[in-house]
């Protein structure tokens, strides 16, 4: 077992280094740089900040140094925002789309997976049909309309929930569920399409002919093994809500790690699109690992390598 | 010796898009306590439709009862609740399915998935359905039940998780285990082992056995009496010596024929021509006239009614009309060479 983390582990850092080389020269090859905006700075003024950022050093140079940097855990200083770090920056923002992602996962979980076991169990009847148009409603509909129809009808109209802004957990509501709604109807189908797989199999009608009853043996028998497309859908779904939340955290004024990513792309602040794209990164690596582990907990016949023959 | 089960007239039909499926039409088979009743049938003769409708495991709909009755107890099974039906499942009536690869659950312990029945059925203690279940698998032949036991189903050859199917199905002492096909996705080795172990089985417990099974061998084996499915129907029945030595069903003979035999060593292997009926549009007569070397007119358009030919035999064979040619059965149904005369 814990030769494999140390496997995973270099594999993560393999890929990491990766990343920040594409990256980082993409981002140069994009015109424009941090100091190009619609107030022209004098060429002398402009020329004088990329000396004092090191924006002047050759190419490569400028790679090594942010190489080494980064695997100090230095990412630099911010070229928008003066006096303050990368890392600042992050351990700012990344709080609250941490508890926005966390909070609209386990809500995309728990009603997907719930919404596709009573689809597959009451398959093309009442209760399947119900389901499916609430999982296309959710997969067509973009989630920005989705969070301004919930703005409307909660916020506005009957004064239930707070618009905007993030101060109480009665903030986080709205967002999180505007956040989930297209995960949660994807995993709904997954979660659907497997379940009809399970309860079809050969193992299902062995549970009954023990004279279990539906309940048990749907979700004692069928859950665990159904639910493998959605563990392995985890990874993934974890980045696409922490890095999607931009939109969600722009329209309900959420001074999330994720409009801090666009914006520095769109301000061309070399340092902080490297460091939240190395964060995110890691973020997603460290991610698909444990929902590897987690897959392994899941179903026995998938063992960790090494830690076979107990 | 008491009827413990009486099957009588028993139709399933199933509703698809092509149209209505009659799988099983009017199907009448009793069987006695501690017995083994062989089915035996080509694929499509519905043979296992026949027996998972005896534990109401046909899914339905698509299909439905068309008619008929399952009695057990005194009661007809056909009319019980689904609640009711899941006290009569694993613990009066068990089932093992055809491919053990498939059919334990890959993500339960085999001791879980025997202990369930026992706590459902005769409210044990997880402690002690864990000890019956080590038990179980002691008797079922499973080396080290200890250590088995908290073993996955993936940690198990095929063999043993056919094995283990049985300690599941044998969990509650049913009065009937229905094995369908047991032996099919074995190699044949196992097959003997697996027959063997469930002939012990039986004379240990006493639970009578319905043997679903293409294989004329695997009946020799196990069987005291057969019956022949055809196209939806019971053709023949009689006893093990009955069927093979001296049958009358034309289908039966091509069953027999089409068995590789152990002398005949440059003989090419018999085939019966033709396939099945559409049991969609089941013929109006005999559903074999169709592949019936000596099928006359009566057949196509009239089904037989059984024929008694003795206690135990009975056929439904127009060739057994009295204004029937006399026909013999062909050299290649007999088996051992000699064949034994009433």
């Amino acid at each position: 077992m814990a030769k494999y983390l140390l496997k995973r582990l270099a594999y993560i850092i393999v890929s990491l280094f990766f990343i920040i080389t594409i990256t980082f020269f993409l981002m140069q090859a994009a015109p424009g740089g941090p100091f190009a905006s619609e107030k022209k700075l004098t060429p002398a003024l402009e020329e004088q900040m990329n000396e004092a950022y090191g924006l002047n050093d050759p190419l490569y140079e400028q790679y090594f140094n942010y190489l080494v940097n980064a695997f100090t855990f230095d990412f630099g200083p911010s070229f928008k925002y003066v006096g303050q770090d990368v890392i600042e920056i992050i351990t700012r923002s990344f709080p609250y789309s941490l508890i926005l992602g966390i909070e609209s996962i386990l809500i995309a979980l728990s009603i997907g997976v719930l919404l596709g076991v009573i689809a597959a169990v009451k398959h093309n009847k009442f209760g399947d049909y119900t389901a499916m148009v609430i999982a296309v409603l959710g997969i067509s509909v973009p989630s920005f309309i989705m969070a301004t129809v919930l703005q409307y009808i909660f916020a506005i109209k009957l004064g239930a929930l707070p618009v905007a802004r993030f101060e109480s957990f009665a903030h986080t509501i709205l967002p999180a569920i505007a956040l989930a709604t297209t995960p949660l109807a994807f995993i709904a189908r997954l979660m659907r399409s497997s379940m009809l797989d399970v309860l079809n199999s050969d193992y299902i009608k062995t549970a009954k002919s023990k004279g279990l009853g539906q309940r048990v043996v749907t979700y004692k028998h069928g859950l665990r093994n159904a639910i493998l497309p959605v563990v392995s859908y985890l990874g993934p779904l974890v980045v696409s809500i922490l890095t999607g939340s931009f939109i969600i955290e722009s329209i309900f004024g959420i001074p999330g790690l994720g409009s801090e990513f666009v914006v520095s792309v769109t301000n061309r602040d070399y340092t902080v699109i490297m460091g939240t794209t190395v964060f995110f990164s890691v973020l997603l690596l460290v991610s698909i690992l444990l929902v590897d582990l987690l897959y392994g907990l899941v179903d026995p016949r998938i063992k960790v390598a090494g830690k076979g023959g107990k | 010796m008491s009827k413990l089960l009486e099957v009588k007239d028993l139709s399933i039909a199933f509703d698809t898009y092509g149209g209505e499926v009659q799988a099983v039409r009017g199907v009448t088979f009793d069987l006695d306590e501690k017995e083994t009743l062989a089915i035996v049938g080509e694929s499509g003769s519905g043979k296992s439709v026949t027996a998972q409708s005896l534990m109401r495991l046909v899914p339905m709909p698509p299909g439905k009862f068309a008619g008929g009755s399952i009695v057990f107890n005194e009661e007809d099974l056909v009319e019980k609740s689904d609640k009711q039906m899941e006290g009569i499942r694993g613990k009066d009536i068990s089932m093992i399915f055809q491919d053990p690869m498939t059919s334990l659950n890959p993500t339960m312990p085999i001791g879980k998935q025997i202990s369930e029945g026992l706590i459902k059925h005769q409210n044990m203690s997880k402690k002690a359905a864990h000890n019956r279940g080590i038990e179980l698998l002691k008797l079922v032949g499973i080396p080290n039940p200890e250590r088995r036991i908290d073993q996955y189903p993936h940690e198990y050859s095929g063999g043993m998780r056919q094995r283990a199917m049985i300690a599941i199905a044998l969990a509650c002492n049913p009065k009937i285990l229905i094995a369908d096909e047991p032996t099919t996705a074995l190699d044949v080795t196992i097959q003997a082992q697996i027959l063997d172990l469930m002939r012990d089985v039986q004379e240990e417990t006493g639970t009578a056995i319905i043997l679903i099974t293409h294989d004329l061998g695997v009946v020799a084996n196990a069987a005291n009496r057969v019956a022949v499915m055809y196209g939806g129907k019971i053709v023949e029945t009689g006893n093990v010596n009955e069927i093979f030595y001296n049958p009358k069903h034309p289908y039966t003979w091509g069953l027999l024929s089409s068995m590789p035999k152990i002398d005949g060593d440059d003989e090419e292997l018999l085939a019966i021509p033709g396939s099945p009926p559409d049991l969609a549009d089941p013929p109006k007569g005999c559903p074999f006239a169709a592949r019936c070397p000596y099928a006359m007119k009566v057949c196509e358009n009239h089904m037989p009614e059984y024929t008694h030919l003795s206690e135990t035999q009975q056929t439904a064979c127009w060739l057994l009309d009295e204004r029937a040619p006399d026909v013999e059965a062909p050299e290649s149904a007999m088996v051992g060479g000699t064949k034994v005369h009433e």
